[in-house]
């Protein structure tokens, strides 16, 4: 081991991160842009061409804002939040492929930070920590909007984690593997998604509710905490909570894209190694945008049913879906007929229905009741 | 295979390093003008009273507790499912059996109205 490791890791570690910071300012920018279309509005257009360098002008603004203490905060906590969140929402890109690997001066460089044999579990284990900072922001800042919002956050994120990690189950039993190299090159000629789109929704739904995006951004409804558990940060502080949910949004994307839709694979990528991080580029660009739809489209839903959502319909439904995954490959292998391999999307898609049947049916009597 | 968690760790390092340099740099460029109205806890305009942290339902602390539960749960799946090509239908059957013994559980839950937010 010499030092030539170590100024790979240094740089790639530092252009992993400076590419997801440039990605969380023109994320901002995106979504303003996207959103104002939808609501038949031109958006920033201001500053530079196009407005494109308007993400520059508000981390200018943001870095000249005072940064206040409230006087009955847990100083050393409240500084530590941040930070704590910012990192997981950094490190959790450093097991994801965004290509193959190139030569540079005799030395083949990959383009991903980390290969290791439980990327998965990785992944898992990260997402996990992020619920820290933002019960920790709530709580050191005492005050009772963030304190409410910070609770509110941890017990929505560890709820939607369960179906997460089921998601995150069914790609491993289909890819046999946890190494995310194994899972992408498993794609090779279906992509997951087609094989089990209703894992797929499940891990989109539950990631929606990991980064408290619209329809369950519960934590920060402006209407009733003002903003969740950053009410009392300002300036640069403020900006790192905004950065780790928005890096946390590009990262989610890129993950759901490695685990069910081929992650860098596409025509000609094992010809040119620059073609995997376009690929991945153009996916994750795709999968923000339905982000951004949703919150475009959908309200926020009331606090208990989106609990009862997680709880009584995403749990069952992942473990149903994990099940039929299992029982399919399995009844191909033993019996060797793909037939009962190729049944699996469909016999999902049939327990979504039915749980979808019995939401609605749920809903209808409510509605009755209430009358 | 450690390699690779090195780089992790050097991950970590810049990671942090760059948040710090964040703070760091707004608390440098910022104007620093203190006074009472600033820092008192918001409140939306109103005086505050009273402590910000008090006391929580005890729902919060059901869940957390229930999440213990069906997260590990998550994790025993994981080295069942690298394995269960080789398992075959035994595996599969032991796993059914393990999720059920689960689901009693998850099913008490619900009916105790662990799972209700009125």
């Amino acid at each position: 081991m010499d030092w030539t490791f170590w100024l790979e890791w240094v740089l790639k570690g530092f252009v992993l991160c400076l590419v997801l910071l440039t990605g969380f300012a023109y994320l901002t920018y995106y979504e303003r842009r996207a959103l104002a279309r939808m609501q038949n509005r031109i958006g920033p257009n201001r500053a530079g061409p196009q407005g494109l360098l308007q993400p520059i002008a508000d981390a200018v603004k943001l870095f000249f804002k005072e940064e206040l203490t409230p006087a009955r905060a847990y100083k050393i906590v409240f500084f530590l939040a941040p930070i704590v969140t910012v990192v997981p929402s950094l490190i959790i890109a450093a097991v994801i492929p965004w290509g193959t690997s190139f030569q540079l001066f005799g030395r083949t460089i990959t383009l991903y930070v980390a290969d290791i044999n439980v990327g998965v579990l990785y992944l898992m284990s990260i997402a996990s920590i992020a619920v820290y900072g933002i019960v920790l922001a709530g709580w050191s800042s005492n005050n009772k909007y963030a304190m409410l919002g910070g609770m509110r956050s941890s017990a929505q994120m560890i709820s939607y984690e369960l179906a997460l990690g089921l998601s995150f189950v069914t790609a491993i039993l289909l890819a046999n593997s946890m190494r995310m190299i194994d899972i992408v090159n498993a794609q090779s000629s279906w992509w997951f998604v087609v094989i089990q789109p209703v894992g797929a929704l499940i891990f989109w739904i539950a990631t929606l509710a990991e980064v408290n995006r619209a329809p369950f951004d519960m934590p920060e409804a402006e209407q009733e905490l003002t903003a969740g558990y950053h009410a009392e940060y300002s300036g640069m502080k403020f900006a790192l909570f905004f950065m780790a949910e928005y890096q946390k949004m590009i990262v989610i994307c890129a993950i759901l894209a490695t685990l069910f839709f081929g992650g860098y694979l596409g025509p000609f990528v094992d010809k040119f190694w620059f073609l995997g991080p376009v690929y991945m580029f153009a996916k994750v660009f795709i999968l923000l945008f339905f982000m951004i739809w949703v919150r475009a489209t959908w309200p926020r839903i009331r606090y208990d049913r989106l609990m009862s959502f997680g709880w009584k319909v995403l749990v069952p439904l992942a473990l149903a879906v994990v099940f039929i995954t299992a029982t399919g490959i399995l009844l191909a292998q033993e019996l060797n007929n793909q037939l009962y391999f190729w049944a699996i999307p469909f016999v999902s898609i049939v327990a979504a229905g039915i749980a979808v049947m019995m939401i609605y049916r749920e809903l209808r009597r409510k509605a009755y009741e209430r009358a | 295979m450690l390699l690779e968690y090195i780089a992790i760790a050097v991950m970590i390092a810049v990671a942090t390093l760059i948040a710090f340099i964040a703070i760091g740099l707004g608390e440098l460029l910022g104007p620093k003008k203190k006074s009472e109205a600033k820092s008192m806890p918001y409140e939306s305009g109103m005086n505050p009273y009273g402590e910000g942290t008090r006391r929580m339902p005890v729902r919060f602390y059901l869940v957390a507790v229930l999440f213990i539960l069906f997260d590990i749960e998550v994790v025993f799946f994981l080295p069942w499912a690298i394995v269960f090509r080789q398992l075959g239908i035994f595996g599969l059957i032991e796993m059914i059996i393990f999720i059920v013994i689960l689901l009693v559980g998850y099913v008490y839950a619900w009916k105790k109205g662990a799972l209700e937010w009125e």
